[in-house]
């Protein structure tokens, strides 16, 4: 099963046990979103709970707000990650800070799903990776799978969370597993195992990381597309790199990362976002924190640059294979 | 560029009138009450464009009720209103002479525009709910809402049901049909449309009420909720107070070239009503009305409430920097207080006697709740919401890293 039938089952299973589910966005109701990710859904729930929104994703967070507080389930979706800013304010405002500010009065059950990242030459506003914007933010959850089967799991647990959740769906992950060889066929999740996802409405937890590859030399973290980079990349080196798909950055699981940078005291960060003041700095503060006494060698990351996202130099920009294997080589020399 | 092409120059609009100058409202055109008649709550809203250029008033000069708008309470709903305007305005002055005395840190009141928050209370039902601004705790008042309740958030004390997180005034109460105020103007606009979109989804009968500055229509959040409220038909009522001042800026910056906020809604083919803001009778009367549209599924109603603000924006203005002082008593649509005390006296239901005993009983029933939330604590003395309580509530559950920092913290 590919991503996007996961992401399109997970939202069966939701509407189908919880009529309180509604869910709505540009292009999403009778088209199916432009991802095809909600396709079936109006015909099968009813244009009432999946509908088509007009092109203003601050009025679609904020009458999702509103339902939310009424008592229903909005599981909405912003076209591309890089259109959610003119819905910054609702969510940062609004949604993440109800609970807190009216004491449970009204609180805002609600999921917020988008398509990240790059490597579909989209482009500066195609291609973004805002999860820091949003990890930044006190009441927020935020989370981003890296296959199918914790697509689904996650958007599951997602929609049955009681706080607001920000839900990155890396769009260069839907169709296929991608190790940023760009000029290798494209592969697809028919033959992967984490394509095969199980029937139901059985949950992936929100703040538990995942082990993708066993490691004794180096720790990688890294999440969404970069999780398959890494694993690439530590083949392709020969480096015995332990690869943590971090799943969920809000909240985050500390224990896997202290567990494991702890046990080979030497850690690769990896994201495709830009840099400074990235996910990976606040991952690198954490590493510092409570793993100092333990580290072989300086904490690398290997991110985006702080430039806009490239159209034409778009595999230069990407943090491939080749140079996260740079990094997983220079850590170990130390 | 041809020879005869000028510079060009930017308008900036400008108020009447600025301090030291005299206020001059002779510009601003106020039909007789009784004027605009009252269509039937199924009008297609093209049939009544009109109405967004007029203004629904019941009271004329001399205290009567008169017209299609007149004639929907009884004298017994009326003298409740009264009081109602009589709690907020003496609430208002105690709180604000608190904030004065270091109490609390912050208090906005309502000084001239009671009656809207107050009438239009009256025509919901238990249920609907209400996303309102700042300016607007009439709602609260108008309930139920325990005054000492109020109190005690402003206060910031033990007793604060929101535990101190949030600014004074920024009241929360689902049970009386308030949802948690925000300091982000505008927001709330565009939710009370996804609220009632809600109701509809959910098959319930329940209507939400929407409620905006005329200052913030200029936000997008405004142009949000009308799209969304007109595509889908919501079972909103959306306010615009339009109190003719945003802190120090007039409302014709926020309005730009046309002629009236409510004419705003034309484009979205929305229904849209100017209403005396200062009338009891006509703002109970249109929000009535409004309402009924709303449950009956005839879709969104826009109001504009004409109003004035009489006061300062928040304790942290000084209106007299900006505006004439003598502006509030030149405003031609009056006093809420003293209109609706007119028109009861003038139907013989109401003397200067009833009406200054009125005021010593709401003076007594304010000064006994502040009295009591005092008792607990106010910001700088007595009993307080502790530490613990900052870290509480931010997810329903307290992740790890919010754990860790609390005992960082020492609570």
């Amino acid at each position: 099963m590919t991503m996007i039938e996961a992401i399109r089952e997970a939202h069966d299973v939701a509407m189908a046990a919880d009529e309180r589910v509604v869910v709505f966005g540009e292009d999403v109701g009778f088209f199916g979103g432009v991802f095809r990710c909600t396709a079936g859904l109006q015909e099968k729930y009813g244009k009432s709970r999946c509908f088509d929104a007009p092109i203003n994703e601050s009025g679609i967070v904020g009458t999702a707000i509103g339902m939310a507080a009424y008592g229903l389930k909005p599981v909405i979706e912003i076209q591309f990650a890089d259109y959610v800013y003119p819905a910054y304010d609702q969510i940062v405002s609004e949604a993440a800070r109800l609970r807190h500010r009216s004491n449970a009065d009204f609180t805002c059950p609600l999921v917020i799903r988008m398509p990240t990242g790059g490597g579909i030459f989209g482009g500066q506003t195609h291609s973004q990776s805002p999860e820091a914007l949003f990890t930044h933010v006190s009441g927020l959850k935020v989370v981003m799978p890296s296959n199918p089967r914790d697509a689904k799991g996650l958007l599951l647990a997602a929609v049955a969370d009681p706080d607001p959740v920000i839900f990155f769906e890396p769009k260069r992950l839907y169709n296929g597993p991608f190790d940023g060889h760009h000029d290798k066929p494209v592969e697809s999740w028919k033959s992967h195992p984490l394509g095969e996802v199980p029937d139901g409405d059985e949950i992936v937890p929100l703040g538990k990381a995942a082990i993708r590859r066993e490691g004794a030399e180096v720790t990688v973290l890294a999440y969404g597309t970069m999780v398959f980079v890494a694993e690439a990349a530590a083949e392709e080196t020969g480096v015995d790199a332990e690869v943590i798909d971090l799943r969920s950055l809000m909240p985050l699981d500390l224990e896997a990362i202290v567990g494991s940078v702890q046990k080979t005291g030497r850690c690769v960060i990896v994201h495709e976002a830009t840099r400074t003041c990235g996910f990976g700095a606040e991952l690198m503060a954490l590493v510092q924190e409570h793993c100092f006494y333990h580290l072989e060698a300086p904490v690398i990351r290997v991110t985006g640059w702080d430039t806009p996202y490239p159209h034409a130099q778009e595999w230069e920009y990407f943090p491939g294979p080749g140079r996260v294997g740079e990094a997983l080589k220079k850590v170990m020399e130390e | 560029m041809t020879s005869d092409t000028r510079p060009l120059s930017l308008n900036v609009p400008e108020p009447g009138c600025r301090p030291g100058s005299t206020p001059d409202f002779s510009g601003f055109e106020i039909p007789r009450a009784g004027a605009v008649p009252r269509p039937p709550v199924d009008v297609d809203p093209d049939a009544i464009r009109d109405m967004a250029f007029s203004i629904v008033r019941v009271l004329n000069k001399d205290g009567e009720a008169v017209g299609d708008w007149a004639g929907a309470l009884s004298t017994e709903e009326l003298h409740e209103g009264l009081r109602h305007m009589l709690l907020l305005r003496t609430f208002d002055a105690r709180m604000l002479n608190a904030q004065r005395q270091g109490k609390t840190s912050f208090y906005m009141q309502h000084l001239g525009e009671e009656a809207v928050s107050c009438a239009f209370s009256r025509a919901l039902e238990p249920g609907d709910m209400n996303f309102p601004t700042y300016r607007q705790a009439g709602l609260l008042i108008a309930s139920g809402y325990p005054m000492v309740t109020m109190m005690n958030q402003i206060y910031s004390n033990a007793e604060d049901p929101l535990h101190g997180r949030q600014l004074p005034i920024m009241y929360s109460s689902k049970e009386h049909g308030f949802f948690t105020i925000s300091g982000n103007l505008g927001t709330q606009f565009v939710q009370s449309v996804g609220w009632a979109m809600a109701s509809a989804i959910s098959g319930d009968t329940r209507i939400a009420a929407g409620w905006i500055g005329d200052g913030s229509t200029a936000e997008n959040d405004f142009h949000a909720a009308m799209v969304f409220a007109s595509t889908y038909t919501a079972p909103v009522v959306l306010n615009i107070v339009n109190n003719q001042w945003a802190i120090s800026t007039f409302q014709g910056i926020a309005r730009g070239g046309v002629g009236t906020f409510a004419a705003r809604g034309h484009g979205f083919g929305i229904a849209s009503v100017r209403v005396d803001g200062n009338d009891y009778l006509a703002v109970h009367a249109v929000a009535k009305w409004a309402c009924e549209r709303a449950r009956r599924g005839h879709g969104p109603t826009l109001i504009e409430h004409v109003s004035y603000r009489a006061g300062g924006h928040s304790t942290s203005d000084d209106p007299s920097a900006y505006r004439s002082r003598r502006e509030a008593a030149a405003w031609p649509l009056g006093d809420p207080v003293e209109r609706l005390k007119k028109h009861l006296i003038a139907i013989g239901e109401w003397s200067e006697e009833r009406h200054a005993q009125a005021e010593a009983e709401v003076l007594d029933t304010v000064r006994a709740a502040q009295k009591e939330a005092e008792a607990i604590g106010t910001l700088s003395a007595g009993k307080v919401p502790s530490p613990r309580d900052m870290f509480e509530g931010v997810y329903e559950t307290m992740p790890p890293h919010l754990i860790r920092q609390r005992q960082e913290a020492g609570f």
